[in-house]
């Protein structure tokens, strides 16, 4: 491990500048400019910024060497476009920085975000608010590159409230439905919490660590000897903890994973681009660029992985059950996404950001399939009224269909390699949380995420695509297959989502045949390289991963299976489940009442403290009685003491008297 | 520094006051000229505060921009001095003042139609009363500088409030002259310690400093309770809600942005370098009520169904966090709460302006009674949402700033704890670390709770369908209404992306007043001794030196040496396998 | 004169000063108890003089022209005020004057 080189590199600045200039651009012009123009210096913007992206990665990648210890490196591309604030020995740079993991995400970013900014084209043509949403996505996608190209911890903060904010904007665009405004505000204010112990996460680096910094936290964790490891455990494991609550908002996991089901109520772009494929995958991002502070803690990996895995397993659970097409996706990104921090939690850093990646590309083209659909079908959401659109859709069928075996990791798909990666990870390590080892344990629970994760999609697929259709006539007769702006998109993921598996072919498949490298891997070791040196794999040879794969792939098939003996023809089998099993089938489409456990519990909560602290301490102990009431008192001293001023000339004359008297007294005493 | 010889910084003070002398000159059915002139000599003192940012010298300690006749005999019997002056503390606190000015003008044009002349002599008045009182160097000077403001601010809730105006003025006025007389009797009482030769500030804070601790608690009631009520810290904050609701626009923007910062630019100037022990003995008491207010404004300003209550009670919650910051006496944390102070004041401010600009089409302010207006108001729904969401504390955004400094700053901070034996019969025996970090994470809270209500508010009044068909009627933001939330608008831009040319004026004050208070006290100078220490401690985490980038944990964990919990020891297999990093070179 | 003590003085002086007060305190009609503080005020101006004559220092009696200048003013308002309220009230009584209280 050494000191990775950083060459300055101005173009970094206009990558995220160009989707800001857009927005606000269209901001401030667009409500009176005409809708092509203003889709096009959108996605116009988006195009630019993806080639920039394109030239910095190359230009990263021109730049690589043999590092001491055989690996390749790359260095770092820097840009400090200026000084934010500095206050006393605190400085924080509003400094950019590309190296491989980053390189990754701006392609990801750019390169997605560019064919959602096409197919949107197609989406929300008649939208009356055309220019709005361009604006919004357009600031999004600033603030997801600012977020991972930030190289201080601050910028990126900014980057993480910032895609919360065009989150908040987009999930609530149509806001004059109050129910989709209050899942904007929620989203939000869900993140938020995440957020809050993102900040304390912070604090605590700048006590410890003195800097916010990635390249110099990296420097600092590098020059920590296992004395001061041992010293600093409980700060290091709580700066962790903090950070991955942090991403338990962002990224909906458990506890914090309520509003992403909700953030469907924006439009469909919105969904595959932000609760897809880039925003809620920003906190894999974010642990797997500290991964050398992560691994320092153990004890945080292992909660992590935990739950990462039970998040995975549970949301799979809850999607069996959904019957809106986006709410299927989007708990099926919650499971999803629980996989990369399984895998991130487990050690392997490397499969977190390769399944990010797989992820970001078919879920995006389910996403934007999805969308389609409700496109072709007038809005409809329901999959129990479609049916039958392989007919009507061809093109977005066999995109779908591709999209579907990626996800449920058939063989040589995308989604195949990068799950079977987290799982081998999973077993080839030990996890211990309390002195139990949970390796098999999150094993299983991998394993059972997968079939359950191959069922749904496809019962999803063949509710939706295959059979008669269920549509009422009028809807029928409308059907039709989206525009070409719509579908060209879904082709270019469809081709990435299938093929793009093969840069990351895990090491015992590259063995057998024949030495074929993991690309992805040697590209981000540089990144990762730290935090993997760390985990030593517990055994030996291949038989385990063998074992792990067959199991992994056949659980893949056997979710499908099971799906086509359900629904792939017409049956009685499902609803006469649902019957039986009444009880567990309520609480999954309900989602375990997370929802409402929340509303009584934190909702209520405050609502009723709020009320007494106004009521009872503000106006009645406060105003009431302490304010008014040393009112009244002296109100009260004022009617008692006027008894003796009653005008009566004489008594005061006495009272004259009495005085002297008095004072006579005392002095003569 | 070259000698400054035009007294900018009085032209600036009396600028309005000259106004408000032409104003009573001019007949008062003229109503249209008096608004214009308002205007015109807001802008004049705008204009005429510019020099001040222009000559300021950032690395200069003390005051400075003292031109010869700003520093004269005034009450030669008493050694009461005209003496005027600024630094990093006051600079941007005047010009936050003197920005402000024509905004606020602007914004009664069309509200007020009684008693017009009045209403901007009056406004007038306040803000030479407000840019006196901030760049007073003489306490005495300040005194009555402070005293002045209550009167015009009285009359404008009194006169051209709410239905409620009388009472909440009379409170808004007991409520401070309460805290302002128990100062008046400490500023005799430093007078006749100091051989009653003057006020000058230099004087008094000396004067002091060399006070016996239970002399400086004393002081530090007196001087404490008249800033901190005007802050306001809970439980002194109850006059707030009713002068802001009771308030015209005006009002409540001149309150909220620049007489609430009054409290927290007395404490800086005043009270706590003169005071230093008695600051150290007040921090963790006052730390203690800051975040009692950060959460009781949030949860209190979400239940309630008046936009202008909420945005006072929001209020409350956000000065608590400023108050936390100032006692937190980290540099970081200062710093934060001084532009913390004015991004309040543009945040509040501008959200004051905004709802004033709806309680003019509708004359109410019940949330209830707006709903799903964006579409009306889209211009006005930009302008709102940047405003609330600068109010959230969104990074990018002028509120970020200023809180991020100051939890950061609290987090490390060592003023704020409580003694260990003081604490612990409740089994709070934490150390200074351990209390900083505690206070800093309530307060953090109020980064959730402060999404929570300003989201809430937004969207009751803006989004959802539209409930009331006056509200479809509504008309957008005219010429008048966008010419003075413009510049708000902007500022929470400004501020928020390049703070930096803000906090460097401020930096140099802003240490030496640490260091004053630090160095000055007497009773708890071991306390800052052993911060200093401590700091030396965390410090050794920070590398061995030539040690860097040799990541001994690594080779240690390699090795076998280290392993966390003897995690890898349980499995007998981790121990005899050799450890790979990586899966490529798997054999 | 001369032989008489100073004791002696102060004793009348006393006994018209306590007469004086007695009747301020007690009778209701205005122009009596006008009449009861003329007489406190010559009571004093006796002690005045008798201590003046005493210690052979003649500020004292400069002091009594002084008490006397002031009791003419006095007296001069006072009666004014009785002559007004008499007007008002067609009543001297003291007791019935009470507009002011509260």
């Amino acid at each position: 491990m050494q000191d990775i080189p950083i060459y300055e590199f101005t173009l970094l600045g206009w990558i995220a500048l160009l989707p800001l200039l857009g927005a606000i651009f269209n901001g401030i012009l667009g409500a009176r400019l005409p809708r092509a123009l203003v889709s096009t210096v959108a996605a116009g913007a988006m195009g630019v910024a993806f080639i920039l992206s394109i030239v910095a990665v190359w230009t990263l990648f021109q730049g690589r060497f043999e590092g001491a210890d055989g690996h390749t490196l790359y260095g770092a591309l820097y840009h400090n476009v200026f000084t934010w604030f500095e206050v006393g020995s605190l400085r924080v740079d509003f400094e950019l920085l590309l190296d491989p993991l980053s390189a990754v995400m701006i392609l990801i970013i750019t390169g997605v975000g560019f064919l959602i900014h096409v197919y949107s084209i197609g989406y929300m043509e008649g939208d009356r608010s055309w220019w709005r949403f361009f604006t919004y996505l357009n600031f999004f996608v600033f603030a997801m590159l600012m977020l991972v190209l930030g190289d201080n911890l601050v910028v990126l903060f900014l980057g993480w409230e910032g895609v919360g904010v065009a989150s908040y904007l987009l999930i609530g665009f149509w806001y004059e439905d109050d129910e989709k405004a209050s899942a904007g505000k929620k989203a939000f204010i869900v993140n938020r919490v995440g957020d809050f112990a993102v900040l304390l996460a912070l604090f605590l680096l700048v006590i410890y660590a003195g800097s916010l910094s990635v390249v110099e936290l990296r420097e600092w964790a590098s020059t920590l000897s296992p004395a001061q490891v041992t010293a600093l455990g409980g700060v290091l494991t709580a700066i962790c903890i903090l950070l991955f609550i942090g991403c338990t908002g962002k990224s909906a996991q458990i506890p914090l994973f309520v509003w992403l089901p909700d953030a469907m109520a924006g439009p469909t772009p919105v969904s595959a681009l932000i609760h897809a494929a880039t925003m809620v995958t920003a906190g894999v991002y974010l642990i797997a660029r500290l991964n050398f502070l992560f691994v320092l803690s153990p004890t945080a990996m292992t909660l992590i992985a935990v739950i990462g895995g039970l998040t995975a397993f549970f949301a799979a659970t809850i999607g069996v059950v959904q019957n809106d097409i986006k709410k299927v996706l989007a708990y099926s990104t919650v499971s999803q996404l629980g996989f990369m921090f399984l895998a991130v939690g487990v050690g392997s850093f490397f499969a977190g950001v390769f399944h990010l990646m797989t992820h970001a590309f078919f879920k995006a083209l389910l996403f934007l399939g999805a969308g389609s659909v409700i496109h072709g079908m007038h809005h409809e959401q329901d999959i129990r009224r479609m049916g039958g659109l392989k007919d009507y859709m061809p093109i977005t069928r066999w995109t779908f269909l591709v999209g579907c075996l990626a996800i449920a990791g058939f063989p040589l798909f995308s989604g195949f390699f990068s799950k079977d990666e987290i799982l081998w990870y999973t077993l080839a390590n030990v996890h211990l949380l309390g002195g139990v080892n949970l390796s098999w344990f999150l094993w299983f629970l991998a394993l059972g995420t997968a079939f359950l994760t191959a069922f749904y999609m496809f019962r999803l697929y063949f509710l939706t695509f295959e059979g008669e259709c269920r549509a009422d006539e009028k809807t029928r007769s409308h059907i039709h297959e989206s525009p070409l702006a719509m579908t060209l998109p879904l082709v270019v993921l469809a081709v990435l989502a299938g093929f793009g598996g093969f840069v990351g072919i895990p090491p015992v498949l590259g063995n057998a045949l024949g030495g074929l490298p993991n690309v992805m891997h040697d590209w981000l070791y540089q990144v990762i390289g730290p935090g993997e040196a760390f985990f030593a794999y517990r055994f030996e040879g291949y038989g385990m991963a063998w074992m792990s794969m067959a199991a992994a792939t056949a659980s893949g098939i056997g979710g499908i299976a099971l799906a086509w003996l359900f629904y792939g023809k017409p049956s009685d089998v499902p609803g006469a489940m649902a019957e039986k099993a009444a009880a567990v089938h309520r609480i999954l489409s309900n989602k375990y009442y997370v929802d409402e456990f929340y509303a009584a519990t934190v909702g209520r909560g405050v609502t009723l403290l709020g009320r007494v602290c106004h009521r009872l301490v503000d106006e009645l102990l406060i105003d009431t009685l302490l304010v008014n009431g040393t009112a009244r008192l002296m109100g009260f001293l004022g009617s008692v003491l006027r008894v003796v001023q009653n005008g009566q000339v004489q008594r005061y004359v006495a009272f004259v008297f009495l005085g002297i008297a008095i004072i006579l007294y005392l002095v003569l005493r | 520094m070259t000698e400054n010889l035009i007294p900018w910084i009085t032209l600036t003070v009396f600028t309005p006051l000259l106004g408000a002398i032409v104003l009573a000159l001019v007949p008062s059915e003229h109503k249209q000229l008096h608004r214009h002139m308002t205007v015109v000599f807001m802008g004049l003192t705008f204009v005429l505060s510019l020099p001040l940012v222009l000559l300021f010298d950032d690395a200069h300690v003390g005051y400075q921009l003292t031109a010869p006749v700003e520093n004269v005999e005034w009450i030669a019997a008493l050694g009461a001095r005209y003496h005027v002056g600024i630094d990093g503390i006051s600079l941007w606190l005047v010009m936050l003042t003197t920005f402000l000015g024509p905004i606020v003008a602007l914004s009664g044009y069309s509200a007020i139609e009684k008693h017009v002349k009045e209403y901007h002599v009056a406004l007038l008045v306040l803000q030479t009363a407000m840019l006196g009182a901030l760049v007073s160097l003489d306490l005495l000077l300040f005194y009555i500088f402070w005293e002045l403001m209550l009167v015009p601010m009285y009359f404008l809730i009194g006169v051209w409030g709410g239905a409620q105006r009388i009472y909440a003025a009379i409170k808004l006025f007991i409520y401070t002259m309460f805290g302002s007389v128990l100062m008046l009797v400490g500023i005799v009482y430093l007078y006749m310690k100091g051989g009653m030769v003057g006020f000058d500030i230099t004087h008094l804070i000396e004067v002091g400093r060399s006070l016996s601790i239970t002399e400086q608690r004393w002081l530090f009631v007196g001087f404490g309770l008249a800033f901190l009520i005007k802050v306001p810290l809970f439980p002194f904050h109850t006059w707030l809600p009713d002068a802001h609701v009771q308030a015209p626009t005006a009002g409540s923007v001149i309150l909220a942005s620049v007489l609430l910062k009054m409290g927290t630019y007395g404490l800086i100037r005043y009270a706590m370098p003169m005071l230093p022990d008695g600051v150290f003995w007040a921090a963790p008491y006052i730390a203690v009520l800051s975040v009692i207010g950060v959460i009781y404004g949030a949860v209190v300003a979400f239940v309630q169904k008046d936009v202008k209550k909420l945005v006072a009670y929001s209020s409350v919650s956000h000065l608590g966090v400023v108050t936390l910051g100032l006692f937190a006496l980290t540099s970081a944390s200062v710093t934060g709460a001084l532009y913390q102070s004015l991004a309040h004041g543009i945040t509040t401010g501008g959200l004051f302006l905004a709802i004033g600009i709806i309680y003019e089409r509708r004359h109410t302010r019940d949330m209830d009674a707006f709903g799903g207006i964006a579409r009306q108001v889209p211009v006005f729904a930009v302008l709102f949402l940047i405003v609330t969401l600068g109010s959230a504390g969104v990074p990018g955004l002028v509120g970020f700033i200023g809180e991020y400094l100051i939890l950061l700053g609290s987090a490390q901070s060592y003023a704020i704890a409580f003694p260990a034996e003081e604490t612990r019969m409740f089994g709070l025996a934490f150390g200074a670390v351990g209390w900083a970090f505690f206070f800093t994470a309530i307060a953090a809270t109020g980064v959730i709770l402060g999404a929570l209500y300003l989201l809430h508010m937004y969207q009751k009044v803006m989004f959802g369908p539209v409930k009331h068909d006056e509200n479809r009627s509504l008309l957008d933001v005219n010429g008048r209404e966008l010419t003075y939330m413009f510049p708000v608008v902007a500022m929470c831009f400004v501020m928020g992306v390049f703070p930096q040319f803000f906090i460097q004026k401020m930096d140099t004050s802003v240490q030496h007043f640490i260091a004053q208070v630090e160095q000055h006290a007497v009773e708890y100078a071991p306390m800052v001794e052993e911060n200093r220490a401590a700091n030396r401690e965390r410090r050794r985490f920070r590398g061995e030196g030539d040690a860097a980038f040799s990541w001994p944990m690594i080779d240690a964990a390699r090795s076998g040496e280290f392993s966390f919990d003897n995690g890898r020891d349980d499995d007998g297999q981790a121990d005899d396998a050799d450890p790979l990093p990586d899966d490529d070179d798997t054999p | 004169m001369l032989s008489l003590p100073l004791s002696w003085y102060l004793m009348l002086s006393a006994t018209l000063f306590v007469m004086g007060a007695l009747g301020l305190l007690l009778r209701r009609n205005a122009i009596v108890a006008f009449m009861c503080v003329e007489v406190m005020l010559n009571a004093v101006n006796l002690t005045f003089i008798a201590f003046s004559k005493y210690h052979q220092d003649y500020t004292g009696q400069v002091f009594v022209f002084m008490v006397i200048a002031v009791a003419a003013a006095e007296a001069g308002i006072g009666l004014a005020m009785i002559v007004n309220m008499f007007r008002h009230k067609h009543s001297v009584q003291v007791d019935e004057a009470t507009l002011l209280r509260h």
